[in-house]
């Protein structure tokens, strides 16, 4: 008999799947409810301790603005936080993955085809482990808004897209980070799947202590991964 | 000047705010992800290809993903598995990803969280892989057939796969898991048998070309059965 510690699940933040004005999720937003079953060995595990993002990946690659022959155009900054479970603990080996556009909101990929220029100092994708104590830190340059055909006029705030791995398949998250003051987050469709307050949780801080003099500016994030659960699993299966 | 360097701009809100800490909600990974996530040999758990990654969709200059190092050969059947990602009107989804996890063929998981000392390890298997799809919406993965491992009391679980499905249009990671067609311990599943009986072939992988084949549905009359986790 192996029982497992199940990981809590959804809170009042989680996003639907249906956001009629992201129309990307009309066709793709799965109709039938989400079915309910016991967490397993399956879903409490996953990759990691001991090395083996490096294994699976190669090394981790902090620094965005040094992978080419210069510096990429754009302001520079630093982005670090800590990885936390609900109840606030550090949730150590766990690898960030990044990507973004570059400073004019331009993304290194042959379907971004809006007039903006590439910059060939600048990919735009890194890739991070947490330390111990859950924290993680990379530098980039602050990626720019971009239009896109949801509607007329549509433009995606600045973001960074994470992707966070954790010790649990349960635990797996892909988000986005957003900064402080951005106008276009509040009319932003795929933000605003969000709700308020909880859209806060995904904007960043501005902080001065992360920032560097004569370098880079600096912004806190911490992002929040399922915590273990509380409570029993209660078995809805009636037949 | 101490007065000038420790002035601070207000705090605004977010996940550090007491108020509002909690679960970070979770966003889609768009359609643009190709350079930053898949890596070459990401989807070939057995390390004899660099199946996974769509370097057709970028500069090759722009590759800074490594390459994974496989250390060996695992043990355990070879297997291969495929399928394709369909919307809710059956035309391919070409920007989606999956990922896999899975326990090695004894039945272990290579996780901290997994501490059955008696079922043994693989030093060449980690379990995790992932793909971009194709241009046709197909995804491919080299893996090795998993044991079975225990499940809920004193059940044992069929041999399955864990799978996430990300792309443009999802705003949060979709569950499901695979199944192999006539799997030993298929009747018995905790897992499948909570899965209403119409809807359970639609994570049961079926034989095709030598491959293990499994279509992914996000609607339509055979969506697949997605979890709650
Ligand atoms: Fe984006």
């Amino acid at each position: 008999m192996t029982d497992v510690l199940a990981y809590a699940r959804d809170d009042a933040g989680t996003p639907p799947s249906l956001v009629p004005d992201y129309g990307s999720t009309l066709l793709r937003a799965p109709r039938q409810p989400l079915l309910r079953v016991p967490q397993t060995l399956t879903e409490t595990t996953g990759p990691g301790p001991g090395g083996a993002w490096e294994r699976l990946m190669g090394a981790s690659l902090a620094d965005l603005t040094t992978q080419h022959g210069g510096a990429p155009i754009g302001q520079r900054i630093v982005v670090s936080g800590r990885v936390l479970d609900e109840d606030g603990r550090p949730v150590p080996d766990t690898v960030m993955e990044i990507w973004q556009a570059n400073a004019a909101g331009r993304y290194v990929h042959v379907r971004d085809q809006w007039d903006a220029p590439l910059d060939p100092n600048f990919t735009g994708a890194g890739r991070v482990v947490t330390d111990a104590e859950g924290r993680y830190r990379f530098v980039t340059v602050r990626p720019g808004a971009y239009p896109w055909g949801n509607h007329r006029n549509a433009w995606r705030p600045a973001h960074i897209h994470l992707s966070l791995l954790g010790p649990a398949f349960a635990t797996r998250l892909v988000t986005q980070l957003y900064f402080p003051d951005d106008p276009l987050i509040e009319i932003d469709p795929i933000a605003n799947a969000v709700p308020m307050p909880y859209r806060q949780r995904l904007v960043s801080r501005f902080d001065m202590a992360t920032t560097e003099p004569n370098r880079a500016l600096g912004y806190l994030f911490d992002v929040v991964l399922k915590g273990r659960d509380q409570t029993p699993f209660e078995d809805d299966h009636h037949d | 000047m101490t007065d000038l360097e420790s002035r601070q701009p207000a705090a605004r809100q977010d996940n550090r705010d007491p108020a509002l800490f909690g679960q970070t909600p979770s966003q889609t990974v768009g359609p643009f992800f190709h350079y930053g996530l898949p890596w070459k040999g990401g989807a070939d758990l057995v390390g004899a290809s660099d199946m996974g990654a769509r370097p057709d969709l970028f500069d090759e200059a722009h590759w800074v993903l490594n390459l994974s190092a496989p250390t060996g050969t695992p043990q355990g059947e070879v297997i291969e598995i495929a399928g394709r990602v369909l919307d809710a009107e059956g035309v391919a989804v070409v920007d989606a990803m999956v990922e896999i996890w899975q326990a090695n063929a004894a039945g272990r998981y290579a996780s901290r969280d997994d501490a059955r000392d008696d079922v043994p390890l693989d030093p060449h298997f980690t379990g995790f892989g992932r793909a971009a799809v194709d241009a046709e919406g197909v995804y491919h993965f080299r893996t090795i057939l998993p044991g079975r491992v225990p499940g809920p009391g004193n059940s044992m679980q069929a041999p399955h796969l864990a799978l996430s499905l990300f792309g443009r249009g999802i705003i949060k990671r979709l569950a499901t898991r695979l199944y192999f067609a006539d799997g030993e311990g298929n009747d018995d599943d905790p897992i499948l048998a909570r899965i209403p009986a119409a809807r359970r072939d639609t994570v049961i992988a079926q034989r095709r070309a030598g491959a293990w084949w499994l279509d992914l549905r996000l609607g339509g009359d055979s969506e697949t059965v997605f979890f709650d986790l």
